[in-house]
């Protein structure tokens, strides 16, 4: 079977994908892409770590907890979003830098 | 057979992942943030993590995928079939980005990971709900007053201003 490595390298990936995409993409809404991806990879790990550390349930606790935060964060971000938009009728997040106009 | 299957989910979710953050129509990233999402889930079924997985697709897909949609679609010209977006000093990060991509898989190839063998657990809903409703009760219902915050909290800021 494949090993807790071949997990852990596949979460590093969508990791430095997700961080990536946090850095570079100019729209905002691109940018929480990047954050789920960030969320998805921490969830790998926790997972994985779950299932070779002797099937601990603890870790698919976490795991929950994470989703929970991430729809959280999601709507609120999206809000968020959303008013910067109404505001400024652009979400590139490099041309948004004054928190209020 | 499973092996096979593995890397079949591995090779989707990564190339996904690789659309979601290169593509130059907004769009299309999150039509690929779906299958990201979806490979992560067929990982969690690997990792015997069964609720875990519904509960992915349910939330990630059914959820929060719907609202950057929705996101996507309220913040531009719907005329507009071309949504496109842009990254910028894609060089400087993507060479800092390999580093940190490097000395995490030089970190996890030289640690020695100490693995616990461990039988397929016979009921994982079961085991979750008995955690939840006695290990991690106070996390639990902390959440609960989280997603009240964030759903107020949404409405709030979303709302028109009179």
């Amino acid at each position: 079977m494949h090993s807790l490595e071949s997990y852990l390298y596949v979460s590093a990936v969508l990791f430095a994908l997700g961080l990536f995409a946090v850095v570079t993409r100019r729209n905002g809404i691109a940018v929480l892409m990047g954050v789920e991806l960030i969320l998805n990879s921490a969830n790998l790990n926790f997972l994985a770590f779950a299932r070779f550390g002797g099937a601990n349930f603890s870790g698919h606790i976490f795991a929950l907890f994470v989703i929970i935060m991430a729809a959280a964060e999601a709507a609120v971000a999206l809000a968020i979003v959303i008013n910067i938009y109404k505001n400024f009728h652009s979400i590139n997040v490099d041309e948004v830098s004054a928190l209020r106009q | 057979m499973a092996d096979v299957a593995f890397w079949m989910i591995v090779v989707l979710t990564v190339a996904s992942a690789v659309v979601v953050v290169h593509h130059d129509k907004l769009l299309y990233s999150a039509i690929a943030l779906l299958f990201t999402f979806f490979g992560v889930a067929g990982l969690y079924i690997f990792l015997w993590a069964d609720f875990l997985a519904a509960v992915q697709v349910v939330i990630y897909v059914g959820g929060i995928l719907v609202l950057v949609i929705f996101g996507i679609m309220l913040t531009n010209k719907i005329t507009t079939v071309n949504i496109s977006h842009t990254s910028m000093q894609r060089g400087v990060s993507g060479l800092l980005i390999a580093g940190v991509l490097g000395s995490l898989g030089l970190m996890i190839s030289k640690s020695p990971w100490l693995v616990q063998e461990a039988v397929v657990p016979t009921e994982t809903v079961a085991t979750i709900g008995r955690l939840l409703m006695m290990d991690y009760l106070l996390p639990f219902e902390v959440a609960s007053l989280l997603l009240l915050g964030a759903l107020i909290g949404a409405a709030t800021l979303s709302r028109r201003e009179e």
